[in-house]
């Protein structure tokens, strides 16, 4: 069986940066990614990323995924297997992967789990009509394959993602005739939903869709507003034709490898659902199992990097690598990730994290 | 309400205004962030010391007007698209607006586009006076219109009308 020394599965934001810190200081890493290509989910993100200059502020998200791929591809201490899924993690922390569609193991003395999140769903009369998507398959069709998702096209979600994919539709060409958010507010940064409605897309709080149409597809769709009890308001229905209904209403952490290594997870509703136990230090219940980025928590991808840091430089000390440096790199990651999270906008975030150590305290 | 609509209220624009005095004296940058996030590229790019320091990444910015040349590094730099420069020392009767543009097609030099407020809605027909690439080159450009002078603090996007 194929040993490594640290196994890095996932390359978004929290991988790609897992392996390079880990791997700077000196530890042997394997970076494993299910897609052909390395930058999980900023592969598709075309707007210029917040933050500051340490966070890559005002670059495009591709752009970013560009350069970390880069480098990592040109590190020496980094191997790096793409087409590659993880299939189970063994108490023995064994590891079993799919390489090109071939059965494989793979025996990590230390592993960060970096696999981000999937899409959220809903629930309603025909919502499995074609046409309509997740907004991670429109992304992904427009800005991975250039393909126009749809003519016109409604959102559902004003969440960061609802809006700016919005946003990357007007810019593709579609005409999107409205965002419909059950929330009383915005969820998205106000800057993003000021610039999808100067552009005269109207954003629907208090509404949620009741019902989509079509006979061989999707048509039209209905929608209303709603109460504080989430009830829709008669007499408030509102019809709109569209030939493609777009949804994103959150995201939830992807932690079945941590359920069956054993890691103990809690419930926390701030941070997506179910997330494991860690230290401060990234480090679950299990010894030697690190979670980075949306895995542990749904954040933003200047987090995801942040945190992606924290784990590899761990990851590294307890490997034995790097332990002159690490107390100062670790204490510098960690203000970052602290000022990030410091605004009203990180309130969730926070409120989630203080939950989840009131659950379980795992020691740095 | 922003939080609900997307639309920064009037009182808000209002105060994140220069000075008249400072408005009328040249190019000088209008900033349309109402919401703490952790964001600090308009400091960061600065090099006129315009915007102050930020105590904390999540503040909102703080500028010095009388600093502000009018260069627009920053309107480029903001991942919001959220800051503007307006000229009313331009003419007697017309201001000049830069808007961060980020959509195909990019209006040609002396095209008449359509001037749009903060809600889509068609403010007045403009006349585009420059375009140029943000100096990060993050190919968002910088469009400068010739606006009426009452739509200065009006027209915050643009469609381009072919």
């Amino acid at each position: 069986m194929d040993k490594t020394e640290l196994l890095v599965v996932g390359s978004g934001p929290a991988g790609l940066k897992a392996s390079l810190a880990a791997a700077a200081q000196g530890a042997e890493v394997t970076l494993v990614e299910r897609d052909p290509f390395l930058g999980g989910q900023l592969v598709k993100q075309t707007h210029m990323f917040f933050g500051s200059n340490v966070h890559y502020a005002s670059e495009r998200g591709f752009k970013i995924a560009e350069k970390l791929a880069l480098a990592v591809e040109e590190n020496q201490k980094i191997k790096v297997l793409k087409n590659t899924t993880v299939l189970g993690c063994y108490e023995d922390r064994v590891v079993s992967l799919e390489i090109d569609g071939i059965f494989s193991t793979l025996k990590p003395e230390s592993l960060v789990m970096a696999t981000g999140a999937q899409e959220n769903t809903l629930i309603f009369p025909n919502c499995d009509l074609p046409g309509i998507y997740g907004a991670g398959a429109v992304q992904t069709l427009m800005n991975l394959h250039g393909i126009l998702p749809g003519r016109r096209v409604a959102m559902v979600g004003a969440g960061n993602i609802g809006v700016i994919v919005s946003y990357q539709m007007l810019q593709a060409g579609v005409e999107v005739p409205a965002i419909i958010e059950a929330q009383p507010n915005i969820g998205a940064y106000h800057v993003h939903a000021a610039k999808v409605r100067r552009m005269g897309v109207p954003i629907y709080t208090s509404h949620t869709i009741l019902s989509a149409q079509g006979t061989e597809s999707l048509e039209k769709i209905v929608f209303a507003e709603i109460d504080h009890t989430f009830q829709p308001l008669a007499g408030s229905e509102k019809e709109l034709e569209v030939d493609v209904l777009c949804i994103a209403v959150g995201l939830t952490p992807l932690t079945e490898i941590l359920f069956q290594a054993g890691c103990e997870m809690a419930y926390i509703p701030e941070l997506g659902g179910h997330v494991a136990l860690r230290s401060e230090a990234l480090e679950t219940s299990v010894s030697n199992i690190f979670v980075a980025g949306d895995v542990g928590g749904i954040e933003e991808a200047s987090a995801a990097m942040v945190e992606g840091t924290i784990a590899g430089l761990t990851a590294a000390n307890n490997l034995g690598y790097g332990r002159e440096s690490y107390r100062d790199k670790l204490a510098t990651a960690k203000l970052e990730l602290a000022s990030l999270r410091n605004g009203p906008t990180g309130e969730k975030i926070r409120n989630g994290l203080g939950r989840l150590y009131q659950k379980g305290e795992v020691a740095s | 309400m922003l939080s609900k609509t997307g639309v920064p209220e009037k009182l808000q624009v209002e105060k994140a205004l220069p000075r008249k005095e400072r408005r009328a004296a040249g190019p000088v940058v209008i900033v349309e962030c109402f919401q703490e996030i952790p964001c600090d590229p308009c400091y960061t790019s600065c090099r006129q010391g315009c915007f102050l320091p930020f105590d904390d990444i999540n503040d909102l910015p703080r500028m010095d007007f009388e600093k502000c040349n009018g260069c627009g590094i920053c309107v480029g730099a903001c991942p919001g698209l959220a800051i503007f420069i307006v000229d009313e020392s331009y003419a007697e009767k017309e201001a000049l607006l830069s808007i961060p543009w980020e959509f195909l097609p990019v209006p040609l030099e002396g095209e008449v586009v359509e001037g749009l407020d903060r809600e889509g809605g068609t403010v007045a027909r403009v006349k585009v006076k420059k375009v140029r690439p943000s100096a990060k080159k993050s190919n968002t450009h910088i469009v400068t219109l010739v606006v009426p002078k009452e739509y200065a603090h009006e027209i915050r996007s643009m469609k381009v009308i072919r």
